[in-house]
């Protein structure tokens, strides 16, 4: 019988890295993280869980040794945020071309300078050309699910690609509600023991991280990319069969909320997305047509969704925490290249930069922003909202 | 020793389904010796040498054997940099031009 | 869906409270809540916030909490540097740990409403039953006195859920001595 308990985000991925039985966990602590990697000390202290935990002295060595874990065919895990995460980005790179199914965390923080400490997704967007599937939750409970999910994706022997599981600061790390945490029988059930060839045997040596030159490099990016083709259809599978055991899903790559006879709808990423539900519904309420469009998985990108979708909304609006300089939101110009040739009206808004608030009543001004654009109104196809003064 | 051998019927990958993973591939392969790089090779006077292992120490590449009786040196590794004629204090080793063996 | 902001003081337990009402009200009474924290520098001593939302349905709502069914103030020298009183809805009703009448900290707030105030001397309690200035659980028993949000017997067990084994017992205690004493002064 599985058990509820008020958890943090943090706490509830830390059950979900328990659950998944990993042989080494290595990490450096940054906030908002800290509670992460604090709960899994936790449990190897109390005797609860027995796994090898190497306390490194910086992220960059907390992917190093995942990386040397890993290619001893360990299950490992990680976990940083924001300065840390690029502190170890070179090491993304290594663990994602040498094909190891490493997990890790990451806490969405805004990234230095000015330094903050808050919540947003400039973090990890930085780093969404690493190679990682990049998985992003609304709830506790769907990190402890997708952590579970993450390494069945990453171990697939068509997918062996690491996975990043992007959870928002304080929004959802620090904040608590009721987690239903599996037994360990049901996580076994699902996740077979971690089995692989691509790794260090003395009866069988290879040479691992080696480097490749002019003559064989793109093909073996090649073989990256067709990855991630396997990773679209296994996010799905995965998905529906831990549905079937635990009665829970999360659509696989997106899902769709309210948007069947939508004409205007929000694309939201990450803990957003929930408080965008509550105002698509208080909006219905008054009989206007809003959907949410909640994307899970934003690398590999639903681009084939985006594709069906063209012609279906009058309006599509995409929510950015993050802003790629010189340029559009992050998620808005993959979106909107995704929807290439559709004739609805596209807006980007840029909020909750730096751990600022997303209220509820913004996200009205968006869905009236959309409408009005459906019915001819001009609007700036890329805004700054609730700035301070104009 | 247990260096590979110099394999003349090694072929790189030539199609999907002979592609390395990841970053990953066998061991044991050496594509092309160093021997053609030298112009000069080493020789041991095995009768002089006192088994002092001091050319051994000292050869950046590792490929002289000390497992049997006379020191042997692996001409497919040998770079002929005349590091171990230099350091032998019993001055038993002669390089000697290439061309000459084989 | 009840909506509960905790001013504190870092390290002096406002989010343990917040959490405490959460876990009252979702575990103990199959409601859906949430509890989350707000604060600047993370140091001792630093004007903290708590939130808590208790509701029928499941609560997906991420952004803060601007409309609040209860605030309830743990330290009053917090009244000086921010406006206590923002944000409660027209029925809300504000707790204040003080020595003040509900007519004094009115006054002192700025607040027009003295009748929806609830004022006790939380400290004094603490220092009795807790041997320590640590008001936390005091100012729940309080709260729930004052709004009867959740019952006390579901908060006893939180404390019993939370809190360490040392403090559970004389927790409880000051928590229900903060409740009957809201609760004798709602009847006067």
């Amino acid at each position: 019988m599985s058990k509820k308990a008020f958890l943090s985000a943090n706490e509830a991925a830390a059950y979900g890295v328990k659950l998944s039985r990993p042989h080494v966990v290595s990490a450096y602590p940054i906030t908002p993280q800290t509670t992460l990697v604090e709960k899994i000390a936790d449990f190897l202290a109390n005797g609860e869980a027995d796994f090898k935990y190497m306390m490194v002295e910086s992220e960059h060595s907390a992917m190093a040794s995942a990386l040397g874990a890993s290619m001893m065919g360990a299950r490992t895990f990680t976990a940083s945020s924001s300065q840390g995460l690029l502190y170890m980005c070179e090491m993304l790179s290594y663990v994602s071309g040498a094909r190891f199914p490493i997990v890790m965390v990451d806490a969405n923080r805004s990234v230095a300078t000015p330094w903050n400490i808050f919540g947003d997704q400039r973090d990890a967007m930085a780093m969404r050309d690493s190679g990682w599937i990049m998985l992003y939750v609304e709830s506790g409970q769907e990190a402890l699910d997708t952590v579970i999910q993450a390494y069945k994706i990453a171990e697939d022997p068509e997918v062996m690609t690491p996975v990043m599981i992007n959870i928002d600061g304080f929004t959802l790390t620090h904040t608590y509600d009721m987690v239903e945490i599996p037994e360990q029988e049901e996580a076994d059930s699902f996740l077979p023991p971690y089995s692989t060839t691509n790794k260090m045997d003395m009866k069988d040596p290879k040479t691992l991280c080696m480097s490749v030159g002019p003559d064989f490099h793109t093909e073996g990016r090649f073989l990256q990319q067709k990855a991630f083709e396997a990773a679209k259809r296994k996010i799905v599978s995965v998905n529906d069969e831990y549905a079937k055991l635990t009665g829970r899903s999360y659509g696989g790559m997106i899902e769709e909320y309210r948007c069947d006879d939508a004409e205007a709808v929000l694309v939201a990423v990450g803990s957003v997305a929930g408080t965008v539900r509550v105002a698509v519904d208080e909006m219905r309420e008054a009989g206007k047509k809003v959907g949410l469009i909640k994307l899970r998985s934003f690398r590999p990108f639903p681009k084939e969704y985006f594709e069906s979708i063209r012609d279906k909304f009058k309006a599509v609006g995409v929510i950015d925490r993050s802003i790629s300089f010189g340029f559009d939101g992050t998620v808005f110009s993959e979106v909107k290249s995704a929807m290439y040739g559709s004739g609805a009206k596209m807006a980007n808004y840029i909020v909750g930069l730096g751990g600022r608030d997303i209220p509820k009543h913004q996200i009205e001004t968006m869905f009236s922003k959309l409408l009005g654009m459906a019915s001819g109104k001009n609007e700036a196809e890329v805004q700054f909202l609730g700035m301070r003064w104009e | 020793m247990n260096k590979p051998k110099w394999n003349k019927d090694y072929k790189a990958p030539s199609s999907w389904d002979e592609m390395f993973f990841g970053s990953s591939n066998g061991v044991g392969i050496l594509p092309t010796p160093n021997s053609g790089f030298r112009t000069l090779h080493p020789e041991i006077d095995s009768k002089a040498c006192i088994k002092c292992l001091m050319c051994w120490v000292f050869c950046p590449e590792g490929c002289i054997d000390k497992s049997g009786e006379h020191l042997e040196i692996d001409m497919d590794y040998c770079k002929g940099c005349g590091i171990c004629a230099a350091e032998c204090p019993k001055n038993c080793i002669k390089m000697i031009k290439d061309g000459d063996t084989e | 869906m009840k909506q509960i902001r905790w001013h504190g003081r870092g390290g002096n337990g406002a989010f343990t409270a917040a959490r405490l009402l959460g876990v009252a009200a979702s575990v103990f009474e199959g409601k859906s809540a949430q509890a989350f924290p707000s604060f600047g520098p993370e140091r001792r001593g630093a004007p903290v916030l708590g939130f808590t939302r208790i509701a029928d349905k499941t609560i997906t709502d991420h952004s803060q909490v601007y409309e609040c069914d209860c605030v309830i103030v743990l330290d009053e020298t917090l009244c000086d540097v921010t406006n206590v009183a923002a944000g409660l809805k027209p029925d809300g009703v504000l707790v204040i740990n003080t020595r003040k009448t509900a007519d004094e900290a009115a006054r002192h707030i700025g607040f027009e409403d003295p009748s929806r105030i609830v004022v006790l001397d939380a400290t004094d309690i603490a220092l009795e039953l807790l041997g320590n200035p640590i008001v936390n659980t005091i100012m729940l028993g309080a709260a729930v006195g004052a709004t009867e949000m959740v019952s006390m017997e579901s908060v006893e067990k939180a404390i019993d859920d939370v809190m360490g084994r040392n403090l559970r017992e004389k927790n409880k205690k000051a928590a229900r001595a903060a409740y009957d004493k809201v609760k004798e002064a709602v009847m006067q």
